[in-house]
């Protein structure tokens, strides 16, 4: 008796998942639905329902007030966009220099100690990575006094940690027949270091480094709202006094900085990978 | 027994072993312009390393501040400002939760909407637009516009952490359908299925794993997030934490400081566990 032969409403019907494995994903479902309700009355507590329902008032006159950008305010701009780009620069140079003995230290195979150095190295490249650079840039500032010093130490703070990290992945990563053939000629630990593991982390590097400054670039454009230096002291400013056609003006120069330096950081490590 | 030549590859003269180290390829090949770089590199760290001006009394005020910014972060206070920090904290958590949400909601048609190979050429062009936009402002930004806009809080958090996502997922997702195996559409659409069949059953099933992988990596990104926002108000642990900073309570501020490094680990090693479990 093949298939055909049994009644229509008889005939088995093919499903994906077993009854129980379908209950079990409609219950995780359900759950997440009431969970983010749940999460959403707490959040929305203490909204002012007032500034919500009158937010399309308020951005027709924000924008009646923001539009056209200042344009004869681009003279005060070039000063600050060049600090700019000297902390992106600057600190992912910091970065670098930080990162790569950190990266080595933290590195399974190339770490000289496995029980004290390694974690010590991998904690520092976490709590790195999970402080914003704003965050680090409030904290500096707040130590080292407002200017471009202390944007360029957060920038660097915060590059270690993703240096480190993907630099570190590189290097467990690499090839072990080389580092074996290296080691077999008798060579120093320098050595080995020298010639069969950085050359084949090298084009890695430079990637990941084109890469951060690309993300650097981004941040260093905002971390003068705490007072470290280049455009985004401006932005402060002009935001202080409510000088909405300067802040469409520096908004439009940010978003242009970060289009040329995705552009050249493409192009970068396009020639290098 | 062993006195086979050894093979050679094609187009390689098998002449003697060089013994003679030869130097590697350069990455620039005109010797002028490597010189060139070199020096203008070099010109432009020293210009660079002379805009930098420090004020050595300022620091040397500082550094006591900084000893005890250590000293706070050594011996972090989480009591004296507990209804602070556990306000800031849940504000947090709930945003990062529902933005993640609703950013995925939102980026999940935008993503099918800038795929090439699902979607027509107008529909391609606006969805990638929204991608493009979104992926260009950075979070602060967006945030001081929703702030003037929607007031303090976490509300113009959440809409700031929701616009960010849907950049961020919709661009990866989009990205993904692209790569697709074409075969499983090409078999769904011999079927004679509708558009919407021809996503449910060949595009779905394919980038799911991804999907939930991606929203779960956005969680993790949107918690990080959350606690820098509320510098400009946008509500959450960095509102704390800036207040904590401002009144120079660097116990405190040691103590939020604690509290997102140890939440962000916590994320990270989770949403890593579980998108290596969903893939």
């Amino acid at each position: 008796m093949s298939v055909i032969d049994i009644p229509a409403a008889e005939r088995p019907v093919w499903h994906h998942r077993t009854p129980l494995g379908r209950l079990a994903i409609y219950a995780g479902w359900l759950g997440l639905v009431a969970l983010f309700v749940w999460c959403w009355n707490i959040m929305t507590e203490r909204t002012m329902w007032v500034f919500v329902y009158d937010a399309p008032h308020a951005a027709a006159d924000l924008a009646s007030r923001a539009w056209p950008p200042r344009w004869s305010y681009m003279d005060r701009l070039w000063q600050p966009l060049w600090d700019t780009i000297n902390i992106a620069t600057l600190g992912t140079l910091l970065g670098i220099v930080l990162a790569v003995p950190l990266a080595f230290l933290a590195a399974s195979n190339t770490t000289p100690s496995r029980m004290i150095l390694r974690p010590v190295a991998l904690f520092c490249i976490v709590a790195s990575r999970s402080i914003n650079s704003l965050i680090w840039a409030l904290l500096l500032v707040s130590i080292l006094g407002p200017g471009i010093l202390a944007g360029i130490l957060a920038i660097g703070f915060r590059s270690v940690g993703f240096i480190g990290k993907l630099l570190y992945e590189a290097i467990e990563e690499t090839d072990i027949a080389q580092i074996e053939a290296i080691t077999a000629t008798g060579a120093t630990k320098a050595q080995i270091l020298n010639y069969g593991i950085v050359p084949q982390v090298l084009p890695s590097f430079y990637g990941i480094s084109v890469f951060r400054w690309d993300i650097n670039i981004r941040e260093s454009a905002i971390l003068g709202l705490v007072g470290a230096g280049g455009i985004g002291a401006q932005l402060q400013a002009s935001l202080n006094v409510l000088a909405w056609p300067q802040v469409t003006l520096i908004i439009l120069v940010i978003l242009a900085t970060v289009v040329v330096s995705e552009w050249v950081s493409a192009r970068v490590r396009h020639a290098i990978i | 027994m062993t006195d086979t030549a050894a093979p050679v590859s094609p187009g390689v003269s098998p002449g003697p072993y060089p013994t003679r180290w030869k130097r590697p390829p350069q990455m620039i090949k005109s010797r002028f312009w490597r010189y060139a770089l070199a020096i203008g590199a070099l010109v432009w760290l020293v210009l660079a390393l002379g805009t930098i001006e420090v004020n050595w009394q300022r620091v040397m005020v500082g550094m006591e501040r900084g000893q005890r910014f250590i000293a706070g972060f050594l011996q972090p206070d989480f009591t004296t400002r507990w209804r602070d920090i556990s306000t800031g904290l849940i504000e947090s958590l709930t945003m990062t939760l529902t933005s993640t949400v609703v950013g995925v909601l939102i980026s999940i048609p935008i993503g099918i909407g800038a795929a090439r190979n699902v979607a027509p050429g107008w529909i391609y062009a606006i969805c990638r637009g929204i991608i493009a936009v979104s992926r260009a402002l950075q979070e602060i930004i967006v945030a001081i516009f929703f702030v003037a806009l929607f007031g303090f809080g976490a509300f113009a958090g959440f809409l700031t952490l929701t616009f960010a996502t849907i950049g961020f997922i919709g661009k990866l997702l989009a990205e993904d359908i692209e790569d697709i195996d074409e075969s499983q559409a090409e078999a769904i659409r011999a079927t004679g299925a509708s558009w919407f069949q021809l996503i449910n059953y060949a595009i779905q099933p394919q980038v799911m794993p991804r999907l939930i992988g991606l929203s779960l990596y956005r969680l993790d990104i949107n918690f990080r997030e959350s606690a820098v926002i509320g510098i400009v108000g946008a509500g959450g642990i960095g509102a704390t934490l800036n207040t904590a900073l401002n009144r120079y309570e660097y116990d405190s501020a040691g103590a939020v400081l604690l509290i997102i490094i140890a939440i962000v680990m916590i994320s990270e090693y989770s949403s890593g566990y579980l998108r290596r479990w969903v893939q």
